[in-house]
């Protein structure tokens, strides 16, 4: 592996329809923590019923795509509503316990055999896809070079379908934040009852961040499904949660293009890592690592990464340093 | 001064001219502590009400109640003539009850302004889906920001607008959680010790603010220690002790209550402490 196909995989990973699914479940989860300090330590499962929502309107109920886009809206809207309506009266560390048990729980629960004839049990679901990538305006035959990576017209369709996404849930969060909307919400972040105490309905506003939130991570969900037609309960494990968390951090929790710039950070760095330590361990540099344990050490590189970023630039890439010296 | 605002003589639990707030029988328990156990107050309208009382009187137990943050045992109470046991504190505050809190509650992360513009109530853009239509609510924003400017002002806190509120000294958040609660109009406005860790040069600023809050028609309620500053600004005080109310009055007859000295000082305050010892000596203790 040369230089050239190692920045041909991670300019590839910059703007992977995986980096956006994740991407946009950062940004819903700046919606409940950046924005309104509400701690979801599930999101996975938010992202996991957009994914199965969608392909379970697709294929079972033979929906278009626009229905079933919003079959699975629907169904992390009500998994917000079921979650929050009990836990967020109480206080924030509920939500957290509540929101993993959940996901797990979800996950758990779509992998059964009880639920194998809906959700396709450990296997999922798959090809689900036909109508989006049908709706593709680009020709057949177009690929697009990244380097060594060559892209198909529908790898290509995707990636542009899923930046727009993108594009389109940082204006709708632009304008939500600059509004007095938005202005509640930070104050709960700050202090719910300073802002009960003004005359706002708290719990109100908590439960529509938390289905805000919980609908683009959903959205993120459908495209991470989509770029291959498969949706299995494997991929929403607690790891999905927390690397949404880790993109979250490393952009900056407040911020617009926070988890943008987190995502693809993350993304890029993942793949770069991967391999320079596969080339290192194929020139016998690491005596000690085999191949196939390259996958895994980089995830203890990240944390490492990770750490250092939290002690030293605990705003984030692109957070303001001003907002974290108030803490406490 | 007692005639303009009672009926009748000042005794605890009397009868006011115009009360504003009415409470029947409010009862707070924890566990086995009796926190309050007022059977009957009224907060008289347009005047400074002073609550006082000595640490663990159930002060601040009685603001929490009275405005939702917290539940009585049993107790009913009426603001304006409209029942307000059991209302949530959001309503509470929409009804035109405000307070603020002894341990200051500036939004740290939220600029002065922010903070300020916060307080506005009935905003067209806090509704999600008004929020993106910016034309909805462009103007209110702008007469709400011409709002908090002037108080700003008024508070001497115009200087430090685009601030984080959470780069504010003890008082000057003080200043801005009064100037906040002032945002939402309120017609009685419950102060939990606005005095609190204040400095002395500030103090003076504060209590005039609070008599300019009277001028304007709002009614003042707070809870205080300082007894000078009692004695400054307020029309009629009220004494808590263990959790009832034992002395009601004009501040300068309040002082004098033997109640109140009981309440403060311990009820053998006039007891020498070298008499007591002497006879316990003696008593071969």
């Amino acid at each position: 592996m040369d230089l050239i196909s190692i920045f041909s995989l991670a300019g590839n990973a910059l703007i992977s329809p995986m980096t956006v699914g994740y991407i946009l479940c950062a940004i819903g989860l700046a919606v409940h923590f950046g924005y309104t300090g509400l701690l979801n330590f599930g999101q996975a499962a938010f992202a996991a019923l957009g994914g199965y929502g969608f392909a379970i309107a697709t294929l079972d109920f033979h929906w278009n795509i626009w229905g079933s886009i919003l079959f699975g809206l629907l169904c992390s809207m009500g998994f917000a509503a079921i979650l929050g309506i009990p836990t967020l009266r109480l206080r924030a560390d509920y939500l957290a316990i509540v929101t993993i048990a959940a996901a797990q729980a979800l996950r758990f629960y779509v992998g059964s055999s009880t639920a194998e004839p809906i959700t396709g049990g450990s296997a999922g679901l798959s090809q689900f896809g036909q109508e989006f990538y049908n709706l593709n305006p680009l020709p057949a035959d177009l690929t697009f070079n990244l380097g060594t990576v060559s892209l198909t017209s529908g790898e290509v369709w995707i990636r542009i379908v899923a930046w727009a996404v993108v594009v389109l849930a940082v204006i709708f969060m632009f304008a939500l934040t600059r509004s007095p909307w938005g202005r509640v919400l930070k104050g709960i972040r700050e202090d719910e009852d300073a802002v009960r105490a003004l005359g706002k309905n708290v719990f109100s506003y908590k439960l529509q961040a938390l289905v805000i939130g919980g609908s683009i991570a959903s959205l993120g969900g459908m495209l991470f499904v989509m770029s291959s037609q498969t949706n299995q309960p494997s991929n929403w494990g607690t790891n999905f949660t927390f690397i949404t968390w880790t993109i979250l951090l490393l952009g900056g929790a407040a911020t617009l293009i926070g988890p943008i710039v987190g995502g693809m950070v993350f993304f890029a760095l993942m793949t770069l890592i991967e391999s320079v330590l596969g080339i290192m361990v194929d020139a016998g540099l690491l005596p000690f690592l085999a191949v196939e344990q390259v996958a895994q050490i980089r995830f203890l590189l990240v944390g490492l990464i990770l750490m250092l970023l939290v002690i030293f630039r605990p705003q984030g890439f692109s957070g303001n340093k001003k907002e974290i010296q108030f803490n406490g | 001064m007692a005639n303009e605002i009672a009926i009748g003589a000042a005794a605890p639990g009397c009868k006011k001219v115009d009360p504003i707030l009415i409470a029947d029988g409010v009862v707070r328990q924890f566990g086995g502590l009796t926190a309050v156990n007022v059977e009957h107050v009224e907060i008289p309208r347009g005047k400074i009400t002073a609550l006082i009382g000595p640490n663990g009187a159930g002060k601040t137990t009685f603001f929490n109640l009275l405005t939702g943050f917290d539940k009585p045992n049993s107790g009913t109470w009426t603001f304006d003539g409209k029942d307000l046991a059991g209302v949530a504190p959001f309503k509470v505050a929409r009804r035109g009850m405000i307070r603020t809190f002894q341990l200051t509650k500036a939004l740290s992360l939220l600029t002065v302004i922010d903070n300020m513009r916060l307080g506005a109530q009935k905003q067209v853009g806090e509704g999600f889906f008004a929020s993106f239509v910016r034309p909805l609510w462009k103007a209110q924003e702008q007469q709400i920001t011409a709002n908090a400017d002037s108080l700003l002002k008024r508070f001497k806190l115009d200087a430090k607008r685009e601030d984080y509120a959470g780069s504010l000294s003890g008082g000057q958040r003080k200043l801005l959680e009064m100037a906040r609660a002032l945002m939402g109009e309120p017609k009685l406005v419950m102060l939990d010790e606005p005095m609190a860790g204040v400095n002395p040069a500030l103090t003076q600023s504060l209590l005039e603010h609070i008599k300019d809050l009277k001028s304007n028609g709002t009614t003042v309620l707070f809870v205080e220690h300082d007894m000078h500053m009692v004695r400054h600004i307020s029309d009629w005080v009220i004494v808590m002790a263990e959790g009832k109310i034992v002395a009601e009055g004009p501040p300068a007859e309040v002082m004098k209550d033997q109640a109140v000295i009981d309440a403060y000082l311990g009820a053998h305050a006039d007891t020498d402490l070298g008499t007591v010892e002497i006879k316990s000596i003696k008593a071969g203790n």
